[in-house]
């Protein structure tokens, strides 16, 4: 997939996405974890605002009237995102678990060729899908449902 | 197997669970004008509106996803919280309390979420 032109170690533009020592996954990992403090933090809070429901109308009105205007919805936008990534990432690290999407194990051969090569299509697919889906998510925030009142 | 290694599997299991019902969660709750799909939403206007919440409570299936969810997405998202705060290596004392304070934590939400589910559902009838 990827190929050294001329240099051994140059990889050109395309070295950008192929290249590294700090891979784009090891930034994925990072990214996972703060989006998973994130979504935890929100989750046990959402558990008990929605629980709310249980005690009829009047109650629900009132949890849903605590967590409404922008700044809400702004923060749940950011959830949404943080929702986007860490599924699709985390898509990626179960195949990477299981072994899918990689390739055979093979024994190393000189000329070495890098894990890279097999793991990152990958983590750009999971990247690809995480945009599709906040797309998706940005589309029905602001543009359909125009929630955002000035 | 070590009993790390049992959970770190089911964790990843959970993640799948969440990834299946989460993803229809979104579906209905945030997604809901960019996919209509008038099973879910029955009332119309907004998913959170009181007539929808209703309509779904009615429905058995909300329940039981709801608590398969709640179940897998507390044991995936604290087990997580769980192992960050491990790494922080503060000790053993720290770690037995995390451990507990999570587990307490993580129970006591179910319980609480189980039940208002179940409720919402009853209450849903009852209308």
């Amino acid at each position: 997939m990827l190929t050294a032109k001329g240099y051994p170690n140059r990889l050109g533009v395309w070295g950008w996405v192929g290249g590294g020592r700090w891979g784009v996954e090891r930034y994925l990992y990072t990214l996972h974890r703060l989006t998973g403090l994130g979504l935890v933090f929100y989750f046990l809070l959402h558990i008990l605002v929605t629980s709310s429901r249980a005690f009829g109308e009047a109650a629900w009105a009132a949890a849903m009237g605590r967590v409404t205007g922008p700044l809400f919805t702004i923060g749940e936008y950011l959830v949404f995102l943080a929702f986007a990534f860490h599924a699709a990432n985390g898509l990626r690290l179960v195949f990477i678990e299981l072994g899918w999407g990689v390739g055979k194990p093979f024994e190393p051969v000189y000329p070495y060729k890098t894990s890279v090569d097999f793991q990152r299509p990958l983590a750009i697919a999971a990247l690809v899908l995480a945009a599709l889906l906040a797309a998706a998510g940005t589309l029905d925030f602001f543009v359909l449902h125009g929630e955002v009142t000035p | 197997m070590t009993r790390d290694g049992k959970l770190w599997t089911w964790h990843v299991l959970a993640g799948v669970v969440i990834f299946v019902f989460l993803g229809l969660h979104m579906l209905i709750m945030h997604l809901d004008d960019v996919i209509r799909i008038a099973w879910w939403n029955p009332a119309g206007g907004h998913p959170i509106d009181w007539a929808n919440v209703v309509a779904r409570g009615k429905m058995i299936f909300f329940p039981i996803t709801y608590t398969v969810l709640l179940g897998a997405a507390l044991f995936h998202g604290l087990y997580g919280l769980k192992n960050i705060l491990f790494e922080l290596n503060l000790g053993t004392a720290f770690k037995r309390t995390v451990a507990l304070v999570l587990l307490l934590l993580g129970a006591g939400l179910f319980v609480y979420g189980t039940w208002a589910a179940f409720a919402a559902t009853a209450l849903a009838r009852s209308l």
